[in-house]
């Protein structure tokens, strides 16, 4: 077995670079911010959606309401792994009907993640749209969907794996792309543990 | 976590603090305009009660049903178990309806393990209340609106003390309390009159008193269990007027409770008895709040029994996000 290679994909200022694109785009494409509302999905995105929402509460001189989104009740893999500890669902007491909802989630990869989380969001009120934002865009879908703001596609091999690290949460500020074999244990996997 | 939930002690620290989170973010879950997960979607969870009960039953159906899992509900009055059928044809014939998890009250001490054990059915076996063994939901809605009200709804329970005051001998309820409570870090107290502690009380892992009024300034909680009104005639103590006087929790006792104590009770309660009325609708009381925790609390031993190809682990796995 040979030692995966791990290349830096982005670093810390690039991060940074990109969430302000994302910022101005989702702005831009919603003609301002008032309409906004930013939901992360748990774990990464969370971070990722705060973030996104100062910068655009720093450029628009307007509070964007951020949430969190678990999931976990939602996925299509549940009975292929022991059960899973629940993460927090926060919405902004703004609530999502009649909004601009924007998924905010680290890694777009097979797709079944946001399938997940339409599902949730439909339960959770009538946004009057709902968009998709990721740090990065790996490919290998498994289903129709597509993210409309994209911090960097990176294309990638199944054999390879995506590590999203941030401060919030890992306490270090990478992405990485690794030769070994990726380690199917997400939502997007191609099977394999399947037990 | 075990298969089965039989008894508290099936729950170690990590596992029962699982358990109380999740119960935690699926009470969000009430206040949605939609009150329902798709998780347990095909799964049937049945309802086996060979014995009454109100809050329990319906607690359990609301906890599956919010869950989406088919919910087939058993009394005995009314089934086959009236003509003489024994638990085992009952557990066949579950069986062979493809129940994914069966909820069983049982008058008989060990019914819900036996049921685990013989090998009649493959599903998970949730116990809720059988003889005067265990009640391991209500010991865990109890711990987590013990969690709420006095620990900030995080963590453990560590250095809370809680005096359990009534029917020891008899309640399910107080065995289930104790052991998850001490598994938790609690203090408890058991308040009864000699007669109704059992035997080998004194090697459950609380401290024993017969004096009601010296345990409650100490208490950050008070729990009072239910008289059972047919133990009244058993001569357990000599009039029910007597039993109230010294172990009733009245409102000159509520004021001995200092700060933010609270006063819980399992229900159903007998007022006037064991806790009067003034007490029981007080700011104290946190009684309600038991019922309404009560179905978030069986959602999530439901969700860790049944949500995945196995129960949870306390410990989650670290993935890589993808």
């Amino acid at each position: 077995m040979t030692t995966p290679r791990i290349r830096t994909v982005l670093e810390a200022e690039d991060i940074d670079r990109v969430l302000t694109r994302i910022a101005h785009e989702i702005v831009e494409r919603a003609k301002g911010a008032q309409d906004l509302v930013l939901l992360g999905i748990q774990t990464r995105g969370v971070p990722l959606a705060y973030r996104i929402g100062q910068k655009i509460s720093d450029f628009e001189k307007t509070d964007v309401p951020v949430g969190a989104l678990d999931i976990t009740m939602y996925r299509d893999d549940l009975r292929l792994r022991p059960a899973r500890a629940l993460e927090t669902t926060d919405l902004p007491d703004v609530g999502i009907d009649g909004r601009i909802v924007v998924l905010i989630d680290d890694v777009l990869f097979s797709g079944r993640t946001i399938r997940a989380a339409l599902d949730a969001l439909q339960e959770l009120g009538r946004p009057r749209a709902v968009r998709l934002a990721v740090l990065v865009d790996r490919g290998h879908r498994q289903l129709p969907i597509r993210a409309d703001y994209v911090g960097k596609n990176l294309p990638t091999s199944l054999q390879e794996s995506v590590r999203v690290r941030l401060q919030e949460v890992d306490g270090a500020e990478s992405v990485t792309l690794s030769s070994g074999r990726t380690e199917p244990t997400g939502p997007g996997s191609t099977g394999g543990d399947a037990a | 976590m075990n298969k089965h939930l039989l008894s508290s002690a099936d729950l170690n620290r990590d596992e029962a603090i699982l358990v109380l989170d999740t119960a935690a973010q699926l009470a969000q879950v009430a206040d949605r305009p939609v009150k329902k997960l798709p998780t347990l979607r095909g799964r049937t969870v049945v309802n086996l009660f060979f014995e009454d009960s109100t809050r329990t039953r319906i607690s359990f159906e609301a906890a599956a049903k919010r869950l989406s899992a088919d919910v087939i509900t058993f009394s005995a009055k009314g089934s086959s178990v009236s003509k003489g059928e024994s638990l085992k044809d009952t557990a066949l014939t579950l069986e062979a309806m493809g129940a994914d998890a069966v909820i069983i009250r049982h008058g008989s001490s060990g019914a819900p393990h036996r049921l685990a054990s013989a090998g009649w059915i493959n599903g998970s076996v949730i116990n809720a209340g059988d003889g005067t063994h265990e009640h391991p939901t209500q010991a865990l809605l109890d711990a987590y609106t013990l969690r709420e009200n006095l620990a900030g709804g995080e963590g453990d329970l560590a250095g809370k003390r809680v005096t359990i005051v009534g029917d020891v001998l008899h309640s399910r309820v107080a065995r289930s309390n104790v052991l998850l409570l001490s598994t938790l870090g609690a203090e408890v107290t058991l308040v009864a009159p000699p007669t109704l502690l059992p035997v080998g009380v004194e090697n459950w892992p609380c401290s024993v008193s017969y004096d009601l009024d010296a345990s409650l300034p100490d208490a950050d909680a008070v729990m009072m269990l239910r008289v059972q009104l047919e133990r009244m005639s058993d001569s357990y103590f000599p009039t029910a007027r007597e039993y109230s006087r010294r172990y009733g929790l009245n409102h000159r006792r509520m004021d001995m409770l200092s700060g933010q104590s609270i006063v819980m009770h399992p229900g159903p309660m007998n007022r006037g008895m064991e806790i009067t009325a003034d007490v029981a609708d007080s700011k104290r009381s946190v009684i309600v709040s038991q019922v309404a925790n009560g179905v978030s609390v069986r959602m999530a031993v439901l969700y860790l029994l049944l949500g995945g190809s196995s129960p949870a682990q306390a410990a989650p796995s670290e993935g890589i996000d993808v």
